[in-house]
């Protein structure tokens, strides 16, 4: 790339600098400000990480350094400045000199960041255009493909041409760092980069990250999750409900963590961890309510076979009207009280699987048996009265529930109709909620005015109501912080102990899937690739996919290991 | 004691003053017009002040005064008494169309979109047959076959207004159909009319509230179209429409005769589409 001015790593005047940073929305106290009392500088070649939960304040700290916290928002600052410039009370046309031009930004959302409408190449080229940086289309184009080829996207001269709903994750995300580096800003702010990517394609957008750094950007990485920040942040703040509560190298912070909060995020980081160990300092499940069942810990060989899917194929018919396998030859099987983990990158098949052991779609072939009965085959009325038998937990509790139905309803309308009297089912609803860790006081509350940890333990009272035999539970944290993750993943982990359930575990996240499973299953492109006892999977996986898969794991590495484990990504990404 | 009965007699009303606190003033201000016209259309006597059909030339074409409030039409007869007449055609047209209309989309609506497959496609395109009509003229040949009087004008309004209610209550079913929670319920093994019933239906009608609300004030303005040309109810009764349709005329001399119907009936449209909003909003738990 041409436009790459070079620039000494050596330099160290510091490029941005923030001294008790304020940010407040209305009328707020001080005290109450969003942000408070933030201060740190950074230097070209090096990137800082902000680290904390939804809502500590991260990503209003990372708007405000770019004049967009908002038109409600309150910024103060001691000092808040670029290269010498003071973007304190800068105005509208100041800061568009800067944004884009100084300071790169990437979006958290790749999918609702880029215009579905328009095509990549565009997005990428217009902050060229706007800037007047090009002076042609023919050089536009070049620039716009060269970029794409910066951050690896793969067929670049294609790749431009078409609409982001064409491209994957991993790939959407990637074009929006080209964008964001387009007019070779020095300093890169990206806001939970790779959060909602796999496993894999977060290993490739993390490699991409650490290389623009060492081409000599600054950078600033926001995410909830310190495995992820820790290969790439030389210094990592902790933020907590809007301050700064410990700062430090990412060595120092994981040998030496002082704040409770800092050893909670730790502690909420499965990989590196004893599998089945407590992730979350909360108490576990009070009143398991029925049989206390003492923990599983017998072999899974001698239980009986609970579900069966045998050759499963489902094909989907493309757009260019040829059918695709989605799934292709699956067979499995599940037993009573053991935890099946299914792992695969997006796209593999995991989730039309699910649908298929939930007899929500038909399979083509194949066929699955529950309790050593049919399942899959039967007709839908002889089915119903067994439906409760599985239950599934969602990736996104918000959309499996009905806006305008409460907390109480959603989880009564799971019961079996074998509790029949209002109170007992409004009992047996409490004792659910109080199960799952959450108080009776949510009764009434609909589901948007629950938090998003809440609103994953209100779908495992749902799940967990009708006393089912199975869960499937699809995606069920990755849409959560490492720390609602810690302790939805505990959550889980009682029940299964209590109640004795058996569950199908769907994720692309490995660490999370090693955590919990007992055994795992390993799919490409809607094919099994590798299967069996966790730790054997991990100990020595057999096919190469999984190999890199493993590899692409984000681990919590402490400074030693930093330069050991980016070629073990390397060869991973190779 | 004698403070405790203090207490329990006034506590219906201090609720009815907690309860108004909560209600917006722009809301309150609709809810004033919305009864000030409906009980003109009930009993519109009692707020007349002169004889709505009373003729009296010496005083013909006079502005808004004390003696006549919003002044007299070319005959001399009262507006403001006439506009009160007028109210309960007007608004029987406008929540009549709009009952009818909504009605017939329902039932093609829905059906649509449950039966999916052939079924929807003919319904579908049947719909998109009717929509491709302009509403007006769907309008203009039914009154014109069978001749001007309410219940014609409501009819025709209805009709003509049903296809694009209809389509949209399709869709909406369609996509509430395909959403989470739907699938949710048919994992538990509800069945279908049940999910129908509680699930898809409730949620689909949820932006409909606001459409009627709308549709209400937009039914009576195609009323007011109707008897502009010509063909709404017949001249003597001093419909909202009509009313306009005269002061056509005199539109240079004597405005109050155009702008006031003109007002009337926006003024109605606009408090009809605010309290429903503002209903939709209480019933989605935003307040």
């Amino acid at each position: 790339m041409s436009q790459v001015r070079p620039k000494p790593v050596s330099q160290q005047a510091d490029l941005l600098t923030v001294d008790s940073l304020r940010v407040s929305f209305g009328r707020e106290i001080a005290e109450k400000a969003v942000v408070r009392s933030m201060s740190f500088s950074l230097r070209p070649g090096r990137c800082l990480a902000i680290v904390g939960e939804s809502g500590s304040g991260k990503s209003v700290t990372a708007r405000a350094l770019v004049g967009l916290a908002g038109r409600h928002a309150d910024v103060h600052a001691r000092q808040l400045s670029f290269d010498g410039t003071d973007l304190i009370g800068l105005n509208d046309r100041g800061w568009r000199r800067i944004r884009g031009n100084e300071i790169g930004f990437v979006l958290q959302d790749a999918l609702v960041a880029l215009d579905p409408l328009r095509q990549i190449g565009k997005e990428i080229g217009e902050g060229l255009l706007l800037h007047g940086a090009v002076s042609s289309r023919e050089e536009l184009a070049q620039r716009v493909i060269a970029l794409l080829e910066l951050v690896g996207v793969p067929e670049p001269e294609t790749k431009a041409q078409q609409l982001p709903h064409q491209l994957s994750g991993g790939q959407r995300q990637r074009a929006l760092i080209a964008a964001a580096l387009a007019l070779d800003p020095r300093v890169l702010i990206a806001d939970e980069p790779t959060t909602a990517l796999d496993v894999v394609a977060q290993a490739h957008v993390l490699a991409l990250l650490e290389e623009t750094k060492k081409r000599g950007k600054a950078l600033i990485l926001i995410s909830h999750d310190l495995a992820v920040v820790s290969r790439v942040a030389d210094e990592i703040l902790v933020m907590q409900r809007g301050e700064v509560v410990e700062r430090g190298t990412a060595a120092e912070l994981f040998k030496d963590p002082r704040h409770p909060y800092t050893r909670q995020l730790l502690d909420a980081v499965p990989s590196g961890r004893p599998r089945g160990s407590r992730l979350s300092p909360s108490t576990i499940v009070r009143s398991p309510g029925r049989q206390t069942q003492p923990p599983v810990q017998s072999l899974p060989k001698s239980r009986p076979i609970l579900l069966e899917a045998t050759s499963l194929v489902k094909h989907f018919k493309g757009p260019d009207g040829t059918l695709r396998a989605a799934v292709d030859g699956v067979s499995f099987e599940l037993r009573s009280g053991e935890t099946l983990g299914i792992v695969g990158e997006s796209g593999s098949g995991k989730s039309t699987m699910a649908r298929m052991i939930l007899a929500l779609d038909e399979p083509d072939e194949g066929a699955v048996q529950f309790a050593g009965r049919p399942w899959t085959t039967l007709a839908e009325r002889e089915r119903r009265a067994r439906r409760r038998s599985i239950s599934i937990i969602y990736q996104d509790p918000l959309g499996s529930f009905d806006p305008r139905w409460t907390v109480g309803r959603i989880i009564s309308d799971s019961l079996s109709s074998d509790v029949e009297t209002r109170r007992k089912r409004q009992e047996r609803v409490i004792e659910l909620l109080d199960m799952v860790g959450l108080s009776q006081a949510l009764l009434d509350r609909r589901p948007l005015e629950l938090s998003g940890g809440q609103r994953q333990r209100v779908a495992i009272a749902r799940a967990i109501a009708p006393n089912p035999a199975v869960i499937v539970c699809d995606e069920p944290v990755s849409a959560l912080d490492v720390s609602i993750q810690a302790q939805v993943l505990d959550l889980l982990g009682d029940l299964k102990d209590h109640l004795g359930i058996s569950y199908l575990f769907i994720s692309h996240d490995l660490s999370v899937v090693r955590h919990i499973s007992d055994r795992v299953i390993v799919m490409r492109r809607g094919r099994i690739v590798d299967s069996g006892p966790t730790e054997e999977i991990f100990r020595n996986p057999l096919s190469e996919y999984t190999k890199s898969l493993i590899a692409a794991m984000p681990r919590l590495v402490r400074e030693q290991e930093i330069g050991q484990s980016s070629t073990i990504l390397e060869e991973g990404i190779a | 004691m004698s403070m405790l009965a203090e207490v329990t007699v006034s506590r219906p009303l201090r609720e009815l003053l907690a309860f108004a606190r909560h209600v917006p003033v722009r809301v309150a201000a609709s809810l004033i017009i919305i009864c000030f016209f409906a009980l003109a259309a009930v009993m519109p006597k009692v707020l007349q002040t002169h004889d709505p059909f009373a003729i009296d030339l010496r005083s013909s074409l006079q502005s808004p005064s004390i003696a006549h409030l919003l002044g007299t039409d070319q005959l001399g007869r009262d507006l403001y008494s006439r506009l009160l007449e007028g109210a309960g055609q007007s608004l029987a047209i406008g929540l009549g169309a709009t009952a009818l209309s909504m009605s017939i989309a329902l039932i093609l609506g829905v059906a649509a979109a449950l039966s999916g497959g052939v079924f929807d496609s003919i319904l579908s395109r049947i719909v998109d047959v009717l929509f491709a009509i302009p509403t007006l003229l769907l309008a203009l040949v039914f009154v014109t076959v069978f001749g001007p009087s309410v219940l014609t004008e409501v009819i025709a309004v209805g009709i003509g207004t049903a296809p694009g209610y209809a389509r949209m209550i399709r869709g909406q079913m369609l996509s509430i159909k395909g959403t989470g929670y739907v699938e949710a319920a048919k994992a538990l093994g509800h069945p279908f009319p049940r999910i129908v019933w509680r699930h898809i239906l409730p949620n689909a009608m949820n932006p409909l509230t606001a459409m009627t609300t709308i549709g209400v004030g937009q039914a009576i303005i195609w009323a007011s179209a109707l008897a502009f040309l010509g063909l709404g109810v017949a001249p003597p009764a001093p419909e909202w429409g009509a009313l306009l349709n005269a002061g056509r005329n005199y539109v240079i001399y004597a405005w109050w005769l155009e702008i006031i119907p003109g007002l009337a009936v926006t003024a109605f449209a606009l408090s009809v589409t605010i309290v429903g909003r503002h209903i939709q909003a209480r019933l989605e738990g935003k307040s």
